[in-house]
């Protein structure tokens, strides 16, 4: 008996020991098959229950788990918390934005105990990551070398045609099948048979769709590029809050610059890249939630979506820079009654330092203004 | 389309730089003198009656292989749709890419023609975005090679960069040119599609690069290359 005992003790410590290793020795600077991801979100959650929660909120079109970890603290006064949403791998082939999604996390955890801004956020707010939408799709270009390129989902095509895959970003209910779409199921930019048509872009619309009054931000992770967009890839469509987007999305390619040097250009799609429709970006900014924004990563071309993995640090930490910069804002713009936007001549209030030793100015000119006494939004 | 001054980081005038850039590799690129789009610091764009639309513009280029950037002034005229499809560019550059890059390649030319095994290699850079430093040369010269087609297939409605080499085989030296095929993948940033091409290309430091043929592959096996649209 006392052997048996002994034994399953010993096996626990064994298995703890090795979630504690994996978690500790997770790469953050490699790309890593879906196998290792999922393996990862559970470790996370594991590892930090104060923290992380998951979510399996929807399944691909190979009836694949699509999980989200929530990263958020209780709320000391117990005041109903708002939300901000980041995905990550809505397009197979881009694999440095899974790897931003897994940093974004990282950094996260590894920051949030010592840093009060951060802490103060997670309380008010919760950040929802999904790591890779599209599961299906990114396991594909993992099979092998000449399907590293796959860019669509996996599901099989209409009766009329002979090509698997959806592209994502065209299939959500946003001007759908307008411009920028293909009707040819072979093509890379094909919209799907109708709009969330597909269960990938079904599951992100159903997820965000029924948390439309707590989301103040909809970040969705591409490359490449060097980018930010804000929506609407429909040239004639412009959203009401065209100015205050240009503005913060300047502010978050600011700070992006700091870290490398490295140039992000602001605008919207049809301004900068190209028109298109049906677009999660688009979608989120038509149902309401006030900030959408698409970030597309390194690089302009010289590696394309085969970014190094040489790269993966400095791609995510400018990539963190930005997000954090627009999450910040609106966090303080729901949170501390300030509503008027940055601008050029930016008064930096406090600085904080990251893990990476990055110093990220996160307050902002808003900041000097007088915090009103009144009742929080 | 839009004329007149352009917003030089709006897609117009980044596509017609982006034009410029693979007419700048036909013209000077090399194993060691690969060149990519820095900057567009400003653009203007006309109609030219029974010709087609011209962009004036002011870029910085640089090479990838390199630290340095050139500002350029280049022109490049887009036919209209009746005449024949390949744009026109002229361009000049204050001091062309004056790296001195002459020693490297004629270190490698004669490293190449030295060698008893022909030269292979797959999957430059690989899936994650790894090359061999070995096989770096060889990358770049897939990429001037490329701005070979991509230079004669762009128009104001694609933005053009080479993706991948697939392969690339050397062949026997022929007239003091090494040569090689390569399969390149090509990926255009408007339709987001992977183009398949092959080419046959040759180098020396003294002639430079040539593409003798290139050919268009089918995106699958029992398809065919579809028809260009107007």
């Amino acid at each position: 008996m006392c052997k048996l005992l002994l034994y399953s003790f010993t096996i626990y410590l064994h298995s703890l020991a090795e979630r504690l290793e994996s978690k500790r020795n997770y790469n953050y600077t490699k790309y890593h098959p879906m196998e290792e991801i999922y393996k990862w979100m559970e470790d996370v959650e594991r590892g930090n229950p104060e923290l992380v929660s998951s979510s399996v909120y929807g399944l691909t079109f190979e009836e694949r788990n699509i999980t989200l970890l929530k990263l958020g603290l209780e709320n000391p006064e117990g005041r109903e918390k708002k939300a901000i949403w980041m995905d990550c791998g809505i397009h197979a082939r881009e694999w440095i934005a899974p790897a931003f999604c897994q940093w974004f996390v990282k950094e996260i955890l590894q920051s949030y105990k010592t840093n009060e801004k951060l802490t103060e956020m997670l309380q008010n707010l919760d950040m929802y990551v999904t790591p890779v939408v599209n599961v299906d799709g990114y396991m594909f270009t993992w099979t092998n070398e000449s399907n590293r390129l796959w860019r669509k989902s996996r599901s099989l095509p209409p009766s009329d045609c002979g090509c698997r895959g959806v592209d994502l970003n065209r299939n959500f209910n946003a001007n759908w099948g307008t411009v920028g779409v293909s009707y040819n199921c072979c093509d890379n930019t094909y919209c799907g048979t109708s709009p969330v048509s597909e269960p990938e872009a079904k599951a992100v619309t159903d997820f965000v769709g029924s948390r439309l009054n707590q989301i103040l931000c909809f970040l969705t992770i591409h490359s490449s590029g060097q980018l930010i967009l804000l929506p609407y890839g429909h040239p004639e469509i412009s959203a009401p809050n065209y100015d205050e987007l240009v503005a913060v999305g300047k502010e978050a390619a600011a700070e992006m610059k700091k870290v490398h040097g490295m140039d992000y250009t602001v605008g919207t799609s049809p301004q900068v890249l190209y028109k298109n429709s049906g677009s999660s970006r688009d979608w989120a900014r038509l149902v309401g939630i006030p900030f959408s924004y698409t970030f597309e990563l390194r690089d302009k071309g010289e590696f394309g979506h085969l970014l190094p993995e040489d790269q993966i640090q400095p791609a995510c930490e400018e990539a963190y820079a930005g997000a954090l910069s627009i999450i910040t804002f609106v966090h303080d713009k729901a949170f501390n009654n300030v509503t008027t936007v940055p601008n050029a001549a930016v008064t930096t209030v406090t600085g904080i330092t990251t893990v990476t030793g990055v110093a990220i100015t996160i307050w902002s000119t808003i900041m000097a203004f007088s915090l009103t006494t009144g009742v929080l939004m | 389309m839009a004329t007149g001054e352009l917003n030089p980081s709006h897609y117009p005038a980044q596509r017609a730089a982006n034009v410029v850039k693979h007419y700048l590799n036909t013209r000077y690129g090399s194993p060691y003198r690969w060149v990519g789009l820095h900057k567009v610091h400003s653009a203007n764009a006309e109609e030219v009656a029974e010709s087609g639309r011209k962009y004036h513009l002011e870029i910085s280029v640089q090479e990838m292989t390199g630290n340095t950037t050139e500002k350029c002034s280049a022109e490049v005229l887009f036919p209209a749709l009746e005449n024949q499809r390949s744009p026109q560019v002229q361009a000049s550059c204050e001091a062309l890419l004056t790296a001195n890059t002459t020693a490297q390649e004629e270190a490698l030319y004669q490293q190449y023609r030295r060698n008893h095994t022909l030269l292979s290699g797959h999957n430059l850079p690989d899936s994650y975005g790894h090359i061999d430093p070995d096989m770096k040369p060889l990358w770049h010269l897939g990429g001037v090679a490329s701005s070979f087609v991509m230079l004669k297939e762009s128009t104001e409605n694609t933005l053009y960069n080479m993706a991948q080499v697939a392969n690339v085989t050397q062949l026997e030296t022929e007239n003091d040119q090494l040569r090689f095929n390569y399969h390149v993948l090509l990926h255009d940033m408007v339709s987001q599609e992977i183009i398949h091409w092959k080419l046959l290309v040759t180098w020396s430091p003294a002639e430079g690069v040539k593409v003798l043929q290139m050919e268009e592959l089918p995106k699958c096996e029992h398809c065919e290359v579809p028809p260009k649209p107007n």
